[in-house]
């Protein structure tokens, strides 16, 4: 018993240095400009005046109303009329981008890099275990290395200033999901694909029809891992993108905190909760398949 | 139905310079059950996965009907396999699964979606396992689910049945079973069948044939009874019954074989068959039935005696096994204990460290040359079998 709560304890506190940041962005989403710089900080957004009535003795009951109606008044603010609903700040459009990138991304991994990676399991050709070695290797360069070659790239593709070069790539394979996947067909008994063979599957059909229905815990991962890839980055749309019409959430996020000069710390913390929301929500309905996904061990006929 | 023809067939895999399969012959009749069977290791899966065009030929040829089929791909070389594990979907029913290959080529095969409808419904009522068609694999037990594999082989009425293993997973009572089942589809649907694995006794009792495989290479191919009786080889003679055949190593002096102050003749043509290896080192071997504790019947005899001590009695109901050993110098002369199968009525009161005469039926023995696949030199000269 002791133990147990020895081991709660613990993990409570690693999930206090996770959630903490979180916890006070919200607090800061829900502050006036004066309280959010307020010293010392408080970590329950409450104004002045209640505080000062509660000083003076004055009952819960009666302080408390007012406290909610403006601290409801101060989200609304803060939220709706001065993130999404301000006219040099135009939150639909910028979500639109960069879901239409999202989903484009996490579509073209799931489909570019299950199909690799049934090749490099399911099929044999010379030379596979050298590609997949290739494979591998891109995956150890680190992004500031490819960065100038491939904007030059993009730059003679004619590409710059589109959202081409932040979703194109991934449905040419994306080694870390071909790697994943890899691992995950490794488990797929390889009868399964000499059956379909000779019920007469050609490759292709075999993937379509055998290998991803069965594989849908891992392409979930994928889809989410690409998705949240696309929707959080932030490099990929500086670089690339070069109007405010065509900017991602995140970049635009960058825009809202920098215009004007200084930083209105309560609506940057609350366009950022609209940004990470979706992500979030995302996360907790997938997450059954998505653990499964990544824990996965196999499966018997 | 069809004739499958396998003419110096070899297996070469990349990197291994020794072939898997060595050019091997086989010629399968039209209706034949024929059952490969040998160690793991020896060509015996990679031969049926040829002839079901999974693995590549690396020389010879297949013929399946009259058609060579070496660049003919599996979906059209009219054949259906079952394998070890089932390979069933997973993700599709039992009826998905079994209707999925005549679904993909109904145009190609003139099929109605009514007609493979009742193919699918006449398959199962003949594997009895109508009333779970509607369900997912995993919802089933090995014995339906291998059922269910073999349903799916059999409403493709193909040419020809590979079967690789396909009773390995099942516990020993289900695949007992089952066989009885394998043996009756195949009395029944007359298809030629080729089935693969290790267990001598399956192949024992399914084969028309079987053929005996080791290294790539094929040592016998016969009937079984003939393979039990006649092996060509110590190999053979070792693989094939349980327990094994007995084997001695003796010198050849005279018309007898020695060994450790022991003798025993050797009677009929073995003689004669046995004399230019006077002097030299062979193996007999004697199959543990034709060894009994009493000197009567087809064991009475003269210099057919083998004192020996008695280490483990095994019963099994009417018979009996009696593991014992030569002596010190057991080691010197056999690999393992000598055992014999005797009468239980009659012999069951011999127990350990009891010092016994064992009898040799000397018309059911057999001398191999030296080596693991040491020729039978008692065999006739006119039985020409393929040896390696």
């Amino acid at each position: 018993m002791s133990r147990k709560i020895f081991t709660y304890a613990a993990l409570l506190m690693v999930a206090a240095i996770y959630i903490g940041p979180l916890l006070w962005m919200v607090s800061t989403s829900c502050k006036t400009s004066s309280e959010a710089v307020a010293d010392p900080p408080r970590w329950v957004p409450v104004s002045d005046v209640y505080l000062d009535q509660r000083a003076r003795g004055e009952s819960l009951g009666k302080a408390l109303p007012g406290e909610i109606s403006h601290r409801a008044s101060v989200i609304k603010e803060n939220y709706y009329d001065k993130v999404i609903a301000d006219p040099g700040f135009d939150f639909i459009l910028y979500t639109r981008n960069t879901l239409i990138i999202a989903l484009l991304s996490a579509g073209g991994a799931m489909l570019s890099s299950s199909l690799v990676a049934y090749s490099l399991t399911k099929v044999n050709w010379r030379g596979r275990g050298v590609l997949f070695a290739v494979v591998l290797a891109t995956m150890m360069l680190p992004f500031t290395v490819v960065m100038v070659p491939q904007y030059d790239l993009f730059r003679r593709l004619g590409w710059i200033g589109t959202n081409l070069p932040l979703w194109v790539p991934s449905w040419f394979g994306v080694p870390f999901f071909i790697f994943l996947l890899r691992q995950f067909y490794m488990t797929i008994p390889n009868e399964l694909s000499d059956a379909a063979r000779i019920d007469g599957c050609s490759d292709l059909r075999i993937w379509w029809q055998i290998i991803l229905p069965l594989s849908r815990p891992a392409l979930t991962v994928v889809g989410l891992f690409a998705f949240m890839g696309a929707w959080r980055d932030f490099l990929g749309p500086l670089i690339y993108l070069a109007h405010q019409r065509t900017f991602t959430l995140s970049l635009a996020l960058q825009f809202f905190q920098s215009r004007g000069g200084g930083t209105s710390w309560e609506l940057l913390m609350a366009a950022t909760l609209l940004v990470i929301a979706p992500i979030i929500v995302l996360f907790f309905l997938a997450q059954k398949t998505f653990i499964q996904g990544i824990a996965t061990t196999g499966i018997k006929g | 139905m069809a004739r499958v023809t396998l003419e110096k067939v070899s297996k070469l895999y990349a990197g291994n310079p020794v072939p898997a399969v060595n050019a091997i012959d086989l010629d399968i009749q039209d209706r034949e059950f024929i059952v490969l069977v040998g160690p793991s290791g020896c060509g015996k899966s990679t031969t049926l996965r040829m002839v079901a065009g999974l693995e590549e030929i690396s020389g010879g040829e297949i013929k399946i009907g009259e058609r060579v089929v070496n660049a003919v791909p599996p979906k059209d070389r009219d054949i259906a396999m079952v394998f070890q594990n089932y390979a069933l979907y997973p993700h599709m029913s039992v009826y998905k699964n079994m209707a999925f290959g005549l679904q993909l080529r109904r145009k190609e095969l003139g099929l109605s979606r009514q007609q493979i409808h009742e193919r699918v419904l006449e398959a199962a009522r003949i594997l009895g396992i109508t009333d779970y068609l509607e369900r997912k694999p995993k919802a089933l037990s090995g014995g339906q689910r291998q059922r269910v594999a073999v349903g799916r082989a059999i409403v493709r009425n193909p040419k020809a049945f590979l079967f690789d293993e396909p009773l390995s997973n099942l516990d020993a009572k289900l695949r007992v079973e089952t066989r009885a089942e394998i043996k009756k589809l195949h009395l029944r649907l007359q298809t030629t069948t080729i089935y693969v694995t290790h267990d001598q006794e399956e192949a024992m009792t399914l084969g028309d044939r079987i053929v005996v495989m080791k290294d790539g290479f094929i040592q016998q191919c016969a009937p079984p009874l003939e393979v039990y009786e006649r092996p060509v080889n110590k190999f053979v003679a070792g693989f094939v019954g349980t327990p094994p055949m007995n084997f001695i190593k003796c010198k050849v002096e005279g018309k007898t074989l020695a060994f450790g102050g022991q003798r025993i003749g050797l009677a009929g043509q073995h003689p004669g068959k046995v004399i230019k290896y006077a002097g030299q080192e062979v193996f007999l071997g004697i199959r543990p039935e034709s060894l009994c504790p009493k000197n009567a019947g087809k064991f009475a005899g003269t210099e057919n005696g083998i004192s020996a001590k008695v280490v483990v009695v095994e019963p099994l109901g009417d018979k009996v096994d009696i593991y014992l050993t030569l002596g010190d110098n057991h080691a010197d002369y056999m690999e393992r204990l000598l055992v014999c199968r005797a009468d239980a009525y009659e012999f069951g009161r011999i127990k350990a460290n009891d010092i016994i005469t064992l009898y040799v039926d000397l018309s059911r023995v057999h001398v191999f040359e030296p080596g693991d696949n040491g020729m039978n030199v008692t065999l006739s000269q006119e039985t020409g079998y393929a040896t390696a």
